[in-house]
């Protein structure tokens, strides 16, 4: 599978998925279809299959307990530890997912050096990845947050608040302000550029080309698509808010509306979505739920502390002291080492009678 | 004229692709110079080992039993369920290529299947296509594939091109940790007898004589006595080690490399020395020749050969009725310690919560499996002020520290050797810190490919942690890597001889061996190897 | 010479080129990686490949003295000696220079009718290909010679340290043979 047929592959994927809604809602009106069984279906996969996987992890057991250690053991007294990075404590380990969650402090750990003028050495860190990544998942947040305007009535604070500090970056109230649009919020476009950002890495960065799947590149299209039709929807092509909230607030308690004249886009941000939700827990894209489990960074270093026990274990067979000793006794009785068995005559009697056995 | 190619076409690395075709098409060859040779029968016979048989993995057949498929499927099927590590990291790599450029092969070979995310895609690929429902369906668009005999020897050449030493792991934001990965693969190419001598036969030896290299006990005791007369003759002090002695409070345990193998040999005069010293302070330590080996080589096979390997520890130190275990310098044992033992052998409660009889100090951090390292016994008695130390005699060296992969990031041993190192030596200069403490770069060798027949692998995995030596020596006239892992003090005098030969090789307590201030002893001429100390010549010639 | 003149006005891309080329000959996928991870430490052999080739062209401008160059020559064949490379693919990229150097300067070349200054100094870049190979020699020995002392140290000093082989004392004028005659 070369890179382009992945690309081809996937981004052939994509595009049947924007005809079904354009012609099951424009086509064949296919509104509560698209307005309320898939939404629904989708959304009781990702829960059902997010549940499924996270159970069919955790049935599998932690036999070993084998953190990476990225910093110095809790050891002697006097001897600092890294309590986030080598945690021997369950607070330590708290800390150290909080920060590998929210701040993806191990993707940020990625230092470069480099040589400046003569001798000196500078560093400097490979922030690329680490930013695009952060800016894409909280932009990603933020959106999600916003959101919630859409199923809750009356709106919750922290949703208003979310949209006042997004909006707060009014990047629209000047030439746009005129065209009656919106004040644009930071984080569509931020999910926009960032996802293109990550998307253009992978095309761009050869070893990074070289191991992608379309798997990696479906999930970019999809969320490329989302974020595309809802800034589309918002800034350009507007749909009628009122109405979308009407259906959307039906889902949300569950009576549902499908009420008419919602333009087509609208249904296909809408399907585009439930792809993911359906898409999520089969796919990589697991990895926000699998993080908490990675026994590389949800253990603490306390294995010389406290006996971390093998559900699984089972006896094994072992080379014991005893068989060790009767293969070599008379050469460490000789060389002055301790048995535990002596033998019961010495050794030249011993040697006489094997040689009358040979003779019989 | 014949068809003669250019320069530049000649020159290019044969594995080397076109960006048009995907690595799962890229062929595999098993290169002389690059793999071991396969494990010897009699090796894998001693242990049980499925299908011993003479076979070369340069041979085109590799005497698999019929059904060797399945037997590889069902082991993949039962390790899935028995360890979560395996499960998830199957599952959750969003191949984001942070690991890519962090492993030392790569980064010696620009070889794109040793980039950590692609070696583990070589069993992830074939994970998918059994074991998920997208896989089976889609095929290679979800990034499946068949489990062929050539994907098994592509298995083969590239779990024995890993050093397991998580380097790449400290980089994975979701902790994704390659070792485990070689580990388990590793497991299932031993299901079918398909491991390397190098690993087979020193499993063997230790199962049979205790130590891996197969050194019987009248030969152990000999060699130590060897060293007892080394020491005498630089110190003019006898050292008088005790074996197999019931009753002693603590049991000492080392890698056998440091009992046979220059320049561990001189560590473990150190350690003698050490001992000694401490005997006037209430020391009372013995060696043993059935637990005479602290690495474990049966880790590099399976997860159950590791736990018959080191079940001698603990057995020896309830049949000897010791109080707890001291252990030597090297890197995977402690990385077995510290996160397998007592879950392997334990619980140890025939043993008590290790005190340091000099200093009284609790060893908190070892209070369940019992066992400490000796640069921490080592550091607590200079932080108490028990030892009488001379760093001048280690004036001739100017030293740098590599951290050994496994103590570094499957303990987090960091400031303890380099605290015994400070205190035993004037002049002392770190690596780039890119190149150290969790960061560190593997000696290239470790994990059992420290064999001969893969000189060329070895050479340039160890380039990167050579690289960063060169770039000391240069800048600070450095001209001994110190280290505390057997496997290091045996590989890198090669890796040194070839990058850097200026650099000599030794352990922590050879240093601190020089350094010890012995009561009674002669005025020292020269260090632990029979070389003038510094500036002793001068005054002779004087 | 005019040539010189204007290979040292030329050099940035020159060296470029010829560095390029040398990159290809390594798979596609770590060719980014050689040539933009600028950490020595990270990526010791894209570094060592872009200043060695800097300083052998250099060098080769000056003249061609032996040491200087096989000085410069060492680290980069030392690290193409370990990797998968034939000894002819090892050491091919020594040649790629005249090519990388017609590219560059074709029509400066042809402008100033250059072609015998250009033999003369492509003499000189043959006579660097087989230091190159002189070099690339001495390093498999090393190879060679490291694997066997390996097995060597193994085995002999084993066997010298459990007494069980006698060597020969150094030479010594007192010295009274086993029979004890002087």
């Amino acid at each position: 599978m070369n890179f382009v047929l992945s690309i081809v592959v996937s981004f052939s994927a994509f595009v049947v998925l924007v005809l079904i809604p354009l012609v099951g809602v424009w086509a064949l009106d296919l509104r509560t279809l698209f307005g309320t069984v898939i939404p629904y279906t989708a959304l009781l996969i990702f829960f059902l299959g997010l549940i499924v996987r996270v159970i069919g992890w955790s049935r599998s057991p932690v036999p070993f307990r084998i953190p990476t250690t990225a910093g110095q053991q809790k050891s002697l007294p006097w001897i600092k530890q890294s309590k986030i990075d080598n945690p021997s404590t369950t607070l330590g380990v708290l800390v150290r997912m909080i920060f590998e969650v929210l701040t993806f402090r191990s993707l940020f750990r990625n230092t470069r050096m480099e040589y400046r003028e003569g001798p000196r050495i500078g560093y400097e860190w490979e922030k690329w990845l680490w930013l695009f990544a952060l800016a894409f998942h909280y932009s990603f947040l933020v959106v999600v947050i916003r959101h919630l305007r859409f199923f809750t009535e009356p709106i919750p604070a922290f949703v208003t608040l979310v949209e006042q500090l997004d909006g707060f970056f009014q990047v629209g109230s000047a030439p746009f302000s005129g065209f009656m649009l919106p004040g644009a919020m930071l984080s569509g476009l931020l999910l926009l550029g960032a996802v293109s950002l990550l998307l253009l890495r992978r095309l761009w960065v050869a070893q990074v080309r070289y191991i992608s799947l379309p798997a990696d590149y479906f999930p970019l299209f999809l969320i490329l698509g989302i974020a595309f039709t809802g800034v589309l929807m918002r800034y350009l092509l507007k749909v009628d808010v009122i109405r979308v909230k009407e259906l959307t607030l039906g889902l949300a308690s569950f009576q549902p509306k499908n009420p008419e004249g919602i333009g087509v886009l609208f249904y296909i941000h809408l399907f585009l979505v439930s792809v993911l939700l359906v898409y999520f827990p089969f796919s990589k894209l697991v990895h926000f739920a699998g993080i908490f489990l990675s026994p590389t960074r949800n253990l603490s270093n306390n294995s010389r502390m406290v006996r971390h026990v093998n559900p699984w274990d089972y006896p094994v067979k072992v080379h014991t002291y005893e068989a060790y000793e009767d293969e070599f006794r008379e050469k460490m009785i000789e060389a002055g080492l301790p048995v535990e068995k002596m033998p019961e005559r010495p050794l030249e009697q011993e040697a006489e009678t094997l040689q009358q056995g040979e003779k019989d | 004229m014949a068809d003669v190619p250019k320069p530049e076409e000649l020159a290019k690395i044969d594995h080397s692709l076109s960006p048009w075709q995907g690595w799962m098409n890229a062929p595999t060859e098993i290169r002389e110079g690059i793999a071991c040779y396969g494990v010897a029968p009699k090796n894998t016979r001693i242990v049980d080992f499925p299908n011993p048989r003479e076979w070369s993995p340069f041979d085109e057949d590799w005497k698999l039993p019929e059904n060797w498929k399945e037997i590889v499927l069902d082991g993949l099927r039962e390790r899935i369920d028995r360890f979560r590590s395996l499960k998830i990291f199957m599952d959750i790599c969003v191949r984001c290529g942070a690991c890519a450029d962090k492993c030392h092969f790569f980064i010696g070979s620009g070889d794109p299947k040793n980039m950590p995310v692609l070696r583990a895609e070589l069993l992830r690929s074939v994970y998918r296509k059994e074991f998920t429902t997208a896989g089976k369906i889609m095929g290679m668009f979800a990034g499946a594939r068949e489990l062929t005999y050539d994907v098994l020897k592509e298995w083969w050449s590239y779990f024995f091109q890993c050093t397991e030493c998580r380097r790449c792991s400290v980089f994975c934001p979701y902790g994704i940790d390659t070792a485990e990965i070689t580990i388990i693969a590793r497991e299932l190419l031993n299901l079918l007898g398909l491991n390397i001598d190098w690993i087979g036969a020193p499993v063997a030896n230790c199962y049979r004589t205790g130590n891996h290299l197969g050194i019987q006990p009248h030969a152990y005791k000999d060699m130590i006595d060897f060293f007892v007369d080394e020491i005498e003759e630089v110190t003019g002090v006898k050292v008088e080690p005790s074996f197999n002695r019931k009753g002693a409070e603590i049991l000492f345990i080392t890698p056998s490399g440091d009992v046979f193998a220059d320049p561990g040999t001189y560590t473990c005069m150190g350690y003698l020395i050490l001992f000694h010293y401490l005997q006037s302070l209430g020391l009372d330590i013995t060696w043993s020749t059935y637990a005479s080996e602290g690495g474990n080589f049966g880790y590099f096979t399976s997860h159950e050969m590791a736990k018959r390997l080191n079940a001698k520890m603990y057995a020896e130190a309830k049949r000897l009725g010791v109080k707890w275990i001291l252990g030597g310098e090297c890197g995977h044992m402690w990385r077995v310690i510290n996160q397998y033992m007592d879950t392997f052998n334990g619980p140890a409660d025939f043993l008590e919560e290790p005190v340091s009889p000099i200093t009284g100090t609790k060893f908190e951090n070892a209070k369940s499996t019992r066992m400490v390292h000796i640069t921490e016994f080592t550091a607590d008695l200079i932080k108490h002020g028990k030892l009488k130390l001379d760093p001048s005699r280690n004036d001739n060296l100017v030293v740098t520290f590599h951290d050994s992969c496994n103590p570094a990031r499957g303990m987090g041993l960091i400031e303890e050797p380099r605290y015994i190192i400070r205190n035993v030596c004037n002049h002392f200069f770190e690596m780039p810190e890119n190149t150290i403490r969790e960061q560190t770069f593997c000696c290239g060798s470790g994990s059992g490919l420290n064999a001969g027949e893969d000189m060329e692998l070895r050479m340039r995995g160890g380039l990167a942690r050579a690289n960063a030596v060169k770039y000391v020596h240069e800048r600070h006239g450095v001209n001994m890597l110190a280290c505390v892992c057997a496997i290091d003090r045996a590989v890198f005098p090669d890796l040194m001889q070839y990058w850097v030969p200026e650099v000599g090789v030794t352990g922590v307590h050879e240093l601190v061996g020089n350094a010890l201030i012995l009561d009674g002893e002669k005025e020292r001429t020269t260090d632990l190897r029979n070389e003038p100390l510094p500036g002793v010549e001068i005054e002779e010639e004087e | 010479m005019k040539l010189e003149k204007i290979l040292k006005q030329k050099a940035p891309a020159v060296v470029k080129t010829w560095i390029r080329m040398t990159l290809d000959t390594y798979p596609a996928d770590a060719r980014r990686f050689l040539n933009e991870q600028k950490d020595p430490f990270a990526n010791p052999v894209g570094q060592a490949l872009s200043q060695e080739m800097k300083n052998i062209y250099l060098e080769l401008l000056e003249g061609l003295n032996p040491e200087t160059v096989s000085s410069f020559l060492d680290y980069m064949v030392k690290i193409r000696a370990v990797q998968d490379f034939s000894p002819s693919q090892a050491v091919a990229f020594i040649f790629f220079l005249k090519k990388a150097i017609r590219e560059e300067l074709k029509k400066e070349i042809q402008k100033n009718r250059l072609q015998d200054e250009c033999m003369d100094f492509e003499s000189r870049i043959d006579a660097l290909a087989l230091l190159a190979f002189d070099i690339y020699v001495t390093h498999k020995k090393k190879l060679y010679e490291i694997r066997a002392n390996q097995a060597k140290n193994q085995v002999s000093k084993l066997l010298e340290r459990a007494g069980l082989i006698c060597e020969i004392p150094p030479w010594n004028p007192d010295f009274k043979d086993a029979n004890g005659q002087e």
